[in-house]
């Protein structure tokens, strides 16, 4: 490990419990001798991500970004198995030579916890199953997870599911693994699902609109049929004091000339289908007296690729927050909150980003009483300077939290796999 | 039933029988509760009627209430329960066992919400799963998933099962479709996992109990997304007149970057049989037949029928006829979803297999059915859906016939083997069940096997919950740990054993 990297590790030890197994022999064996001392193991992968959840201080860090490659990729399958170290920007680079995709985009994180792009690896991208903007249509990380091969917290080598969409045979564990956090098995190899990129990709962006109007629009092409695959909305408020959040920075695009809040739809499929989804489209949604402008092929994508990204909140030094509620609530969400936050919505309105400035932890409890009384979650994406720690990142109540219990501990009865990383006592 | 292996039958227990069912009185109305032998007769068997058994007990609940009493009850009493929605499962997931409580979802039979705004619908666990798409139909709505027995089976059942049907190539099968459940586990505690909003925190439970076939909890209630119906929905009917054309046809569609709503493909057997079931106008002189669907804009439709149609005449398809109307398009899918009844034109009893492959192995698969189907001696139809390498093979015995199970039986393990070998799996939608637990070690060794236990206890400290389906019980690793063989006889002898 350089210096460098050292730094970047906060709870690093020292060199000697950090171990970079190449093959999944040396996790077993590791795994086994930790579960023999008793002494506990955090898993890493590129650390991209690393900053979320609970930080941790384990006696052994096993770094799996050795574990790196393509096994298989069979395009005509749709699907490509992969050694759980290998780079997401790896795979996808390789998805592209054949015109296909990780259709549930990634999310570079790197931008909002470490300052420079870095998507991370397969593993890092199951442990924490946070999904792009086409989540609503395509499903997340979870839904294109095929098998994994990995090591229990016992030291066992155990696999489950296939190459094949299609499998009941037995648990589907995959999806078990997806949104773990490293807490139950040190992931070995995975198979993803992968789909044809579409051809081509247009926006339709409604400029200025207030939110309820938004959301009204966005609600109409999200129940139409014209298979919508990115719904957000970005408001433009008064500068909320302490916030980076800047759309007019943020999008300095040459189709975007107008000032004022963006309401933005994707349509992607082949060039004469969205031309005719598009039309269709703004026919149904009844657009009078609203100025609107389409965004072409390639400016859709780095629109989209920004709000993926969250390009918004680079270089913030404040609380990311990230909130899941039903669609329907998005309106009442943002009024109980944005007063005194920037934020903005993806998919659909089921998905807020957040940016608070000096949030205390009695403010993001009020914040999560808040959500969960709208039948969402929340989760605390990055600590500020200001709140350095929070007791409970992640949302859960005391029924899911027996049950998951169990589960942990019939994955890692020594609890030694990222004790404590969702849940004290997880 | 002829030599199926199950957990010990727990005789005491039986004796036990009026005590239990007065308890049980004071939990539910006397009336829910069946356990006269006429009574708990038609409850023997599900949709596999080649095994039979009757419960002790059937009980009816009412709500989720009675359900969370009734499970707290047994487990206190350490009562098997075998979970049931509509019975039509295909791997005896519902077979009651001589000392268990059938517990039957029949009463959770109301659609609770129609949320558009939301694009959801709650519905208990006992709503089959077309009545779903009908309550949403008038504003142009469905649900996804459509396994061939729609019109019955439960879409707490098809949670349980992961069932697909012929879209899930583009739409997902079951798990991808659900947003949240109900559930009670076996020591009556009552948990709602999921809801309106997409995934959640903490463990994907939804994600481990669909498709865990009654395992680890009881379903009680759903929520699913709905979608908007397509602007336009086109089927072609692509004749081959060879197999093996058929086959490379479907990978060259998804090869170009294609994903057809549904693709299906029918052996020459299945073509004859169902046509002359509901006269779809199947191109009866083709050893193959393709039904592709394609949806979306008339445009874009337009352009994928075009392009479907060059691939398939790449392929040598002897013929192609496009759904002129929404008529016809059902017209043709009413053959494929009439696949099994139409079997039963061609013997007395037939046995559906469900293995899933990688869909460049459909040819050699296909061959190596044939060849088996020569070697047994039993004729086989063939249903795939083709698209994502889900295999039906239909076996025709007639049951009357002395050891004519046991020999289907060895020819349907046989080509389960050959999937796995091809690097497939055992099962793609109708779930392990009993008929093929005791393949589960062509896929899984040990530690896989002992992993998923683990979990079944976690959440099922003493395996009351469905026992003796989805895991091995002949062997060492057996949940049970007891081997109980009739007559000498063990089902699969040749499995390999570690």
């Amino acid at each position: 490990m350089s210096i460098e990297e050292k730094q970047n590790f906060p709870t690093y030890h020292n060199s000697d419990s950090i171990s970079y197994p190449v093959n999944e022999k040396e996790v077993s064996d590791f795994i086994k001798k930790a579960y023999k001392s008793n002494s506990s193991i955090e898993l890493l992968g590129s650390g991209s991500k690393r900053k979320i959840g609970k930080p941790l201080q384990c006696s052994n860090i096993l770094n799996l970004s050795k574990l790196s490659g393509i096994i298989k990729y069979f395009p005509e399958e749709l699907y490509i198995k992969v050694k759980a170290g290998t780079p997401i920007k790896q795979i996808e680079d390789e998805l592209k030579k054949n015109k296909q995709q990780l259709v549930f985009e990634p999310i570079d994180f790197g931008y909002l916890l470490n300052g420079k792009s870095d998507y991370g690896t397969a593993g890092g991208q199951i442990a924490c199953n946070i999904s792009g903007p086409r989540r609503f249509k395509v499903g997340s990380v979870r839904d294109h997870v095929l098998g994994f091969r990995g090591v229990n917290g016992k030291g066992d080598i155990i696999k489950s599911g296939g190459v094949v969409v299609k499998n009941v045979t037995g648990y589907d564990l995959s999806k078990l693994m997806c949104g773990s956090y490293g807490t139950l098995v040190a992931l070995t190899e995975v198979t993803f699902k992968v789909l044809p990129e579409p051809e081509a990709s247009k926006t339709l962006v409604i400029h200025n609109q207030k939110i309820e109007t938004a959301i009204y629009f966005l609600d109409k092409a999200l129940s139409s049929s014209h298979d919508i695959s990115g719904a957000t909305f970005l408001p433009k408020e008064s500068k909320s004091l302490g916030c980076v959040m800047d759309i007019e920075k943020t999008f300095k695009l040459n189709d975007l000339k107008q000032e004022g809040s963006i309401t933005a739809i994707r349509i992607e499929g082949s060039k004469n289908s969205i031309d005719q989804r598009m039309q269709n489209l703004i026919s149904e949604l009844k657009i009078i007296n609203v100025s609107i402008s389409i965004l072409e092929v390639h400016q859709s994508e780095v629109f989209w690729n920004k709000i993926k990204n969250l390009e918004f909140f680079s270089f913030s030094k404040n609380s990311i927050l990230r909130i899941v509620v039903p669609p329907s609530e998005c309106v009442k969400l943002v009024y109980q909150l944005s007063n005194v936050f920037k934020y903005y919505l993806d998919w659909g309105g089921a998905l807020m980003w957040m940016e608070a400035h000096e949030l205390s932890e009695q403010m993001f409890e009020s914040i999560r009483r808040k959500v969960v009384k709208l039948g969402g979650y929340v989760t605390m994406i990055k600590n500020s300077e200001y709140l350095p720690f929070v007791e409970d990142v992640f949302t859960i109540n005391k029924d899911r939290f027996n049950i998951s219990q169990n589960i942990k501990k019939s994955f890692d009865p020594k609890r030694i796999l990222n004790p404590g990383k969702m849940y004290t006592g997880i | 039933m002829t030599n199926l292996s199950m957990p010990k039958i727990d005789r005491k227990l039986i004796a036990k029988k009026s005590e239990i069912v007065k308890d049980l009185k004071k939990i539910i109305k006397s009336e829910n509760i069946l356990y006269h032998e006429d009574e708990t007769r038609p409850f023997e068997t599900d949709g596999l009627s080649a095994y039979k058994q009757k419960p002790l007990i059937v009980a009816f609940p009412e709500n989720t209430q009675e359900v969370s009493k009734i499970l707290a009850y047994c487990n206190k009493h350490r009562i098997k329960v075998v979970p049931r929605g509509s019975g039509t499962g295909l791997s005896g997931g519902a077979l009651p066992m001589e000392d268990s409580l059938l517990l039957c979802l029949g009463k959770f039979n109301k659609i609770i919400n129609v949320d558009y705004k939301n694009r959801c619908v709650i519905a208990q666990s006992g709503v089959t799963n077309l009545a779903i798409t009908h309550a949403v139909q008038s504003m142009g709505f469905y649900y996804a998933p459509d396994p061939s027995s729609q019109i019955a089976c439960s879409i707490g059942g098809n949670v349980a099962e992961n069932s697909g049907g012929v879209h899930s190539l583009k739409y997902g099968t079951t798990t991808n479709n659900l947003l949240g459940a109900e559930v009670v586990f076996m020591d009556g505690t009552i948990s709602k996992l999921g809801g309106k909003t997409f995934d959640s925190e903490g463990y994907d439970l939804l994600g481990l109990i669909t498709g865990s076939e009654g395992l680890l909890c009881v379903i009680t209630e759903v929520t699913v997304k709905i979608l908007k119906k397509p602007q336009t929905i086109k089927a072609a009917l692509v004749g081959f007149p060879k197999i093996e054309d058929g086959g490379n046809c479907v990978s060259d569609i998804i090869a170009n970057g294609i994903i057809p709503s549904g693709m299906e493909m029918m052996d020459k057997a299945l073509i004859h049989a169902t046509d002359n079931f509901v006269k779809a106008g199947y191109p009866r002189d083709a050893e193959a037949m393709l039904i592709i669907e394609l949806d979306g804009t008339n445009k874009e439709v337009e352009e994928l029928i075009e392009k479907v149609n060059m691939i398939a005449k790449k392929n040598n398809s002897s013929s192609i006829k496009i759904s002129k109307n929404e008529k016809q398009r059902l017209k043709f899918w009413a053959g494929r979803k009439a696949a099994f009844p139409a079997c039963g034109d061609m013997a007395p009893d037939y046995y559906c297999m469900d293995g899933t492959i990688p869909r460049g192995k459909l040819v050699q698969v296909l061959k190596e059915i044939n060849r088996l189907s020569k070697k047994y001696n039993l004729p086989v139809a063939n249903a795939f859906h083709a698209g994502d390498g889900n295999l039906h093979p239909l076996i025709m015995y007639d049951a009357n016939e002395k050891n004519s199970l046991e020999k289907t039986e060895k020819f349907g393990a046989e080509i389960l083997k050959y999937c796995v070998k091809v690097g497939g799996v055992l099962t793609g939608e109708h779930g392990v069940g009993v008929e093929k637990r005791e393949l589960m070690c062509e896929m899984f060794n040990n530690n896989d096997i002992q992993q998923q236990i683990k979990i079944k206890k976690s959440l099922d400290a003493s395996s009351l919950l469905n026992p003796g389906k989805v895991y091995p019980i002949l062997r060492k690793c057996a949940e049970e740990g007891r081997v109980h063989v009739h007559r000498g006889k063990t089902k699969f002898p040749d499995i390999p054993q570690f």
